[in-house]
């Protein structure tokens, strides 16, 4: 039936059931060569990338903002086409009808929408507020239910980040599977998958998920729609390359059409494309240069996503993010590598359309990568500064070899898992009310159980670990019930339909926690430990500083005494939460991740025992306090890597910023250094096993980006032969003349 | 025991590969350049054991990779010469390559003995003539002439570097002397570092004059002028 579509591709079970991963092993050709077969933009990619980047300054121009659509609400089917420049678009379909315009989303709640409007000085249509009166939203549901309690920890900024008020997001729909198998065989398969439920017991929970399947047939056959809008047949299997990216980008188009989501996130296509496109290579239907013009026009639409949100939503996130990731490279499970040549070449993006933070590129690191691969890898990175890593080793006996990666850390299976995403906890409010009795910092308030507030005289570690241990037991309870109350609501009202029907019916659910603030924690607790930390009394009798004497261990020095609590913090942290049952028995996660809300984070937490200063931000992520580093890089990298992935399955982040020259003289040993310092890292033995790096090659702009704000800059450490020195320590005049010497030295 | 000043890990410039760098303090060189005078003082720093710096540098070996590994730097690492040896002993126990970054500032026995236990010896040549070198550091060079002779002997892989001060050592006649000084040792690279004010505030703090106040960093045709020579 398939004869067009699947000419010359390997039978398996793919052929009989949904199953891309059987697709991808029995066709795929590994790649363990280096770039050199990479063809440049062509010129009219280069047309096309000029258009996007002349509306991008203007929308900057305009605030942020170009154009809000206000009279449709968003849908896979409320617009009619839209084009970029349609003579010159191999790969078409845009959000809305006009490119950058933004649509309205009000399914996660209609305040957000009608603030997010005024703030970039329009106002939401009539008929959509109307229609939207009579409508429950995410929102509305969500709030109704909340208790006191949850709203006073959102309120304090105990609880932050929620998704009650906007898409959950951090749900990849395996995209892939309608380039592979087309709409028609997938709204057969929910079907029959519908069908089956309809003889189970009639349960809540079967009831639910048959509604649920319902609504993703339903959607599959808008999908298949949306495609007919430009001219497109999807409900048939794609027959070709350019077909097998238009088809999986519409479904991912469909989801960002439907969800606002804060991370939606693309998964793992690249491998899977590149057996179309060496197809049609063989068959003498496509150079290299056309293939490198249709993953440059593919990652051009993905990068011309955008979404409406609050300038408040932005301070949390800075940069207009939408978390459009896509996992490149790892390693099969039978031994052969996942990178083929497609993993080159939506690399080579950053360099044929410029270097740019969407889609954001994921690399999954093993140190059995091919080293070609690894060499280009480390050369994008120190040209464009655009790439993260992630450890395959750690992750693939975990997922298998077909997981993804959402947002910045989450790993699941395509297809196969799914997350209820959750924010963070800011765990440095939760010990000072620990010493506060339950009462917050800041405003006062008797936000959880009373006790006497900590005494006067130097604090005792014994008592003031008692006391943390019985706040985070308390706060774990209240945080998985306020999720189970989002995730709830959410599904009720803001179902993920298209996602979701890119899913097995039969799905895993996590049910991912966060925690901010683990080096003020630690760091804290290791001074009340090893220094005098005496507190300070306000005149309400609370804690509202600290006076230190002598010396303590920070986290980030490769000092298992400081090191060995972040750990054990970790631990306490998700055993506590997994005392508490999930909605739908989703599986309890947890991150180290703040991206940059580490900065809001530390605006609303006060004085801290570890000598941070109230409103200082926090360290991001996993990421040591910035300047307790003594021991320089390599030690700070050891000090995270202690970190039990396994007690923090949602991901631990860690952020690592450098100069180019800091790496080393030329090209060819700043190579050579990134990719050592990524197989040390990522080895994982006894004590160590890292999760995830951001390398922050630095140039010029984000170095005087970092004299605004150092406090975005960790451990930004200048080196030159025989000296050290911490940048955002320097005094403005030396800052400048670090930038001017930095990148004159740089060849 | 030794004194050490600090240790920075994750070099990517003081040597092949990824490093530690252990600044030992104590140096009898008073180059008018440092950018590290805190490391001349030698009842500054703090003891460490060699067994102390070699569990600090182990703990990082995942990576050194083929090439990187550990460097002694100071200050002057030859003045401590039987301490440093005994570290880079230790790490070559436990499979770590060590260099020795020296300005040639001590020659004894235990200089000797070091220079043959290392791996590499990044060699500083601070001026290429004997006034010159006397007037840049206050010091004869008498000492540096020994080490390189006896670098010359054994035939170690040597890193020769010099710091391009303008108006002391950026002409092109002190270049071809230092390179007809270093003829018949085993170069295996010639760096030429840029000199750079970025240690001006350590004398300051320490309140020592600076000398060299006003001098600025060689521009890039300087730079590149001397490159060519190499």
């Amino acid at each position: 039936m398939n004869e067009m579509a699947w000419r010359g591709f390997k039978d398996g079970e793919w052929t009989h059931t949904i199953d891309v991963r059987d697709f991808i092993q029995k066709n795929y050709t590994p790649y363990e060569g280096g770039s050199e077969f990479l063809a440049g933009a062509t010129e009219r990619t280069k047309g096309l990338n000029d258009k996007y980047q002349q509306l991008k300054k203007e929308e900057l121009e305009k605030g942020g903002v170009l154009e809000i659509d206000t009279e449709h609400v968003s849908s896979l089917l409320n617009y009619g086409p839209g084009y970029l420049d349609k003579d010159n678009e191999l790969i078409v379909g845009l959000q809305t009808e006009r490119p950058l315009c933004r649509s309205v989303n009000p399914f996660g709640g209609i305040r957000m929408v009608v603030s997010a409007c005024r703030a970039y000085g329009q106002e939401l249509s009539p008929t959509v507020r109307d229609e939207f009166r009579y409508r429950t939203t995410h929102n509305d549901g969500v709030f109704r239910v909340y208790t006191e309690t949850m709203r006073k920890l959102r309120h304090a900024g105990v609880l932050t980040g929620l998704p009650d008020a906007y898409g959950r997001g951090r749900i990849i729909g395996d995209y892939r599977r309608v380039a592979l198998y087309g709409t028609d065989e997938l709204m057969d398969c929910k079907k029959a998958d519908l069908k089956a439920l309809g003889e189970r017991e009639m349960t809540d929970e079967n009831i639910r998920l048959m509604e649920e399947v319902a609504r993703q047939v339903d959607f599959l056959d808008k999908l298949c729609q949306m495609g007919a809008i430009y001219g497109c047949d999807i409900s048939k299997p794609a027959e070709n390359a350019q077909q097998a990216i238009q088809w999986t980008y519409f479904a991912y188009l469909a989801a960002i059409k439907e969800q606002n989501g804060a991370a939606m996130s693309l998964g793992r296509v690249s491998t899977f494309l590149d057996i179309y496109i060496e197809r049609d290579i063989a068959e003498g239907k496509l150079t290299e240069e056309q293939a490198q013009e249709l993953i440059d026009q593919f990652v051009l639409k993905l990068r011309m996503t955008r979404q409406l949100r609050t300038p408040e939503y932005n301070e949390l996130f800075a940069g207009d993010p939408n978390w459009v990731t896509e996992s490149v490279g790892g390693m099969g499970e039978d031994g052969r590598t996942l990178v083929t040549r497609s993993s080159f070449r939506i690399l080579n993006t950053l360099y044929t359309l410029l270097p740019a933070p969407e889609p954001n590129l994921t690399v999954l690191w093993s140190n059995r990568l091919p080293e070609g691969f690894k060499r280009f890898c480390a050369k994008v990175s120190i040209d464009t500064d655009s790439i993260q890593y992630e450890s395959d080793d750690l992750m693939r006996p975990r997922y298998g070899d077909d997981y993804a990666i959402a947002c910045c850390v989450s790993a699941m299976r395509v297809g196969k898992q799914m997350q209820f995403f959750g924010a963070r906890c800011n765990m440095a409010k939760i010990l000072l009310m620990a010493l506060n009795g339950g009462r917050d910092e800041k405003s006062g308030d008797q936000l959880g159980p009373e006790m006497p507030v900590v005494g006067q005289g130097a604090l005792d570690y014994d008592e003031v670990k008692a006391r943390l241990d019985k706040y985070m037991a308390w706060i774990a309870g209240e945080y998985v019930k306020t999720m189970n109350v989002i995730h709830y609501m959410h599904d009720k009202y803001a179902y993920e339909k298209i996602q979701m029907a890119l899913h097995d019916t039969d799905v895993h659910r996590f049910m991912a926690f966060g925690m901010a603030g683990l080096s003020v924690v630690t760091d804290s607790l290791s001074a009340i430990r090893y220094a005098k930390v005496k507190p300070v009394f306000d005149d309400r009798g609370m804690v509202c500083d600290f006076e230190t004497e002598g010396e303590f261990p920070c986290y980030g020095n490769d000092d298992d005494r400081a090191d060995s609590m972040a750990k054990d913090l970790c631990h306490q942290f998700i055993t506590e939460l997994r005392k508490h049952k999930t909605y739908r028995g989703a599986e309890h996660t947890l991150s180290i991740l703040t991206i940059t809300s580490n900065v809001v984070y530390g605006k609303k937490t006060g004085n801290t025992p570890d000598g941070r200063r109230a409103g200082t931000p926090f360290a991001p992520g996993a990421n040591p306090m910035h300047g307790r580093e003594k021991n320089g890089a390599l030690a700070s990298l050891n000090s995270v890597s202690k970190l039990n992935y396994d007690d923090c399955r949602d991901g631990i982040s860690n952020t690592f910023t450098i100069t180019p020259a800091t790496l080393g003289g030329d090209e060819e040993t700043r190579i050579e250094n990134l990719t050592a310092l990524l197989d040390g890292y990522f080895n994982i033995d006894e004590t160590h096993a890292a999760h995830h790096l951001n390398v922050n090659v630095l140039n010029r702009e984000t170095l005087e980006d970092a004299m605004e704000h150092p406090e975005l800059y960790p451990n930004l450490t200048i080196r030159v032969s025989g000296y050290a020195v911490n940048f955002v320590r320097l005094s403005r005049a030396q800052q400048l003349e670090v930038i001017a010497r930095t990148f004159h030295e740089a060849m | 025991m030794g004194r050490v000043h600090s240790i920075e890990t994750g070099s990517a410039v003081d040597g092949p590969g990824l490093r530690t760098v252990v600044f030992l303090q104590g140096c009898p060189l008073r180059c008018k350049f440092c950018h590290n005078p805190d490391t001349w003082d030698f009842s500054g720093g703090q003891e460490r054991s060699a067994e102390e710096i070699a569990q600090t540098a182990l703990r990082l070996k995942r990576f050194y990779g083929l090439k990187g590994g550990v460097t002694f730097s100071g200050g002057e690492p030859l003045a401590q010469a039987a301490f440093v040896r005994q570290c880079m002993a230790l790490l070559h126990q436990n499979g770590v390559c060590s260099a020795v970054d020296t300005g040639g500032g001590v020659w004894n026995d235990e200089a000797r003995a070091a220079l043959d236990e290392c791996d590499l010896v990044l060699l500083d040549i601070k001026h290429s003539d004997p006034d010159g070198f006397e007037a840049l550091t206050g010091r004869k060079m008498d000492t540096l002439c020994s080490a390189i002779k006896h670098l010359k002997e054994s035939g170690k892989p040597v890193w020769v570097r010099q710091v391009v001060v303008p108006g002391l050592t950026d002409s092109d006649e002190q270049l071809k002397r230092v390179k007809e000084r270093i003829k018949g040792l085993n170069v295996q690279k010639i760096e030429l570092l840029p000199y750079h004010t970025l240690g001006v505030h350590k004398w300051r703090a320490l309140g020592i004059p600076y000398e060299l106040e006003g001098v600025k960093a060689p521009d890039e045709s300087t730079m590149a002028r001397l490159r060519a020579l190499l």
